[in-house]
């Protein structure tokens, strides 16, 4: 097993780093530490950010000093343990493919020198693993897009993308959980809202989950998006393996 | 309720922040400078981590529709009571009908407005923070206007003890010197690179908000470029963007980022980082993360002091 890094992120903080890229495996031990901080309930402990490579852990210094919580996450990044993969979900979104929901699709078919039904085929294909959450409450860092989709970025950013977009940059794919500018292509729209702070689970998933998108046609996304409205959607949520 | 007549350019509720969803992506914020929060609800008897309004270089004018006691803390923005001067860090009682009014901020950028029994706003995700980008929290998720009525609970604290809840003026500096731990990624940079962050002074830029103090000088020179696979921010990080301008990281930072770090300014010297303005001086000293946190335990004892003293 490589070795593990750990550094302070000043006197509150401190980060956890794994081998320097961006890969599945080297994503499942920051999952495999993340579950192994929950399970061990750290005394002093008060937050941590998983990213694609790395962990950020807060803690309260008053509590446990830094000498101390590194020896311990040392240990705990050293060992090896299903946990993370036992837990993993995979997420079904509903997406509405084309048209008004996703006006660079035909962008992204021209580019690949796909049809927009093989676009639509191969992007719904198969499950997404979220790296990391960042840039906004719920924005998924997604891994695993088919390398015949990979699309440049637009050349120039807009200025507003609605809540809900789904959309091919470069070689990623993702959602944006809020309307913000962007430049990401777009290929479709979801009724989901992957962030709503007045719900009791604001983010929807986490990293460490799938997501698998589901195509939908124009009537089912309006049917969806009433129901999420009335909060009386459904959500599809898989255990991974089963 | 408490009326607000002029809310100045940015006021806005603030408390410590947002707890256990950065994992989501989901910002801290929270005060900018949590020492000032902190202190002034200390004064009105309310828990350390009530909401209050953050004002950023003026204060607000403001009309009480039922009696209250107030502290104001932070910058110094020359409070008056119906037009009479109040001291700043005080505890004062307010009467039903009085006004409260203040100015431009003399010295530091930011104060806080606290009142006893604090803000009666519905939280989010466990905080009355304002939100300005995601338009959530506080007070309708936006800063405070002309016109709106913020709810408070009417609670009096005993006369006799008014007195005593007074604490020192903080002084804000027009140059400071902000303590850091270096790294994560200080092995990022040259050592020349190195030298110059560490002995430069370095000037506050207009641009600068509660999402980071950007600075102006000399660049710090990295080995091979300033990006790296995007990783979590912690409260404090100095990031190094390509044209080598550090930039302290605030309250209302990213949860993530694909900047190298330097270093982290220790959470003693933030507060000071608030009270920044544009054109403020800045230089960075290096020391070591076990004295950080002798610093830190020796600054909570403090307040643990200040609380005791103030039951």
């Amino acid at each position: 097993m490589s070795l593990v890094h750990i550094l302070p992120a000043g006197d509150c903080a401190l980060v956890v780093e794994f081998e320097n890229k961006i890969a599945p495996e080297v994503n499942a031990r920051v999952m495999q530490l993340c579950a192994a901080i929950k399970g061990s309930a750290i005394k002093g402990v008060v937050d941590f950010i998983p990213t694609f490579r790395s962990v950020l852990v807060s803690y309260d210094p008053l509590v446990i000093s830094y000498n101390k919580l590194q020896k311990r996450l040392q240990k705990l990044s050293e060992i090896k343990s299903d946990a993370a993969n036992n837990t993993a979900r995979i997420f079904h979104i509903p997406v509405c493919y084309g048209g008004e929901f996703g006006e660079d699709i035909g962008d992204v078919a021209a580019h690949t020198g796909l049809s927009v039904d093989e676009v639509v085929a191969m992007h719904s294909e198969k499950p997404y693993l979220i790296y990391m959450l960042g840039f906004l409450p719920g924005f998924p860092y997604l891994g695993g897009l088919n390398e015949k989709l990979f699309t440049p970025r637009l050349p120039s950013p807009r200025t507003s993308i609605p809540a809900g977009s789904v959309g091919i940059g470069g070689e990623q794919t993702g959602i944006y959980p809020l309307a913000s500018p962007g430049g990401w292509r777009l290929i479709g729209r979801t009724p989901l809202k992957p962030y709503d702070a007045k719900r009791e689970e604001p983010i929807l998933y986490a990293a460490g989950d799938y997501i698998k998108f589901d195509p939908v046609s124009e009537t089912e996304y309006n049917k969806i998006e009433k129901a999420v409205q009335e909060n009386t959607y459904t959500y599809t949520i898989e255990k991974r393996g089963t | 309720m408490l009326s607000i007549m002029v809310p100045g350019p940015l006021a806005m509720l603030q408390d410590m922040g947002v707890v256990g969803y950065q994992s989501a992506g989901f910002p801290q914020t929270g005060a900018a400078d949590k020492d000032a929060l902190r202190k002034a609800n200390l004064l009105v008897g309310n828990a350390q981590n009530e909401a209050c309004i953050e004002m950023v270089l003026m204060g607000i004018t403001t009309y009480f529709t039922k009696a209250a006691v107030i502290a104001i803390t932070g910058a110094d923005i020359a409070p008056q009571l119906n037009w009479e001067p109040i001291p700043m860090n005080r505890a004062i009682a307010v009467k039903k009908g009085d006004t409260f009014t203040s100015s431009y901020a003399k010295s530091g950028c930011r104060a806080y407005f606290a009142i006893a029994g604090g803000f009666d706003v519905p939280r989010v995700m466990g905080s009355k923070s304002t939100n300005l980008k995601l338009k959530t929290g506080g007070f309708e998720g936006r800063k405070l206007r002309t016109g709106d009525l913020l709810p408070y609970q009417e609670i009096s604290l005993p006369p006799e003890t008014l007195a005593k809840r007074s604490i020192a003026a903080a002084p804000y500096d027009k140059q400071v010197t902000l303590r850091v731990v270096l790294g994560p990624q200080e092995n990022a940079f040259t050592e020349n690179g190195m030298n110059i962050f560490l002995s430069s002074e370095y000037l506050v830029d207009p641009n600068s908000d509660r999402m980071g103090i950007r600075l102006k000088g000399e660049a710090v020179e990295s080995q091979n470029g300033t990006d790296i696979i995007s990783d979590g921010i912690a409260y404090g990080s100095v990031q190094i963007p390509a044209n080598g301008q550090p930039i302290i990281l605030g309250a209302d930072r990213q949860t993530t980022g694909g900047y190298v770090k330097i270093a982290t300014v220790i959470t003693r010297d933030m507060p000071k980082t608030a009270q920044l303005k544009p054109g403020d001086a800045v230089r960075f000293a290096a020391i070591s993360v076990k004295e950080a946190q002798k610093l830190y335990k020796a600054y909570e004892k403090e307040m643990r002091a200040l609380a005791k003293r103030f039951q």
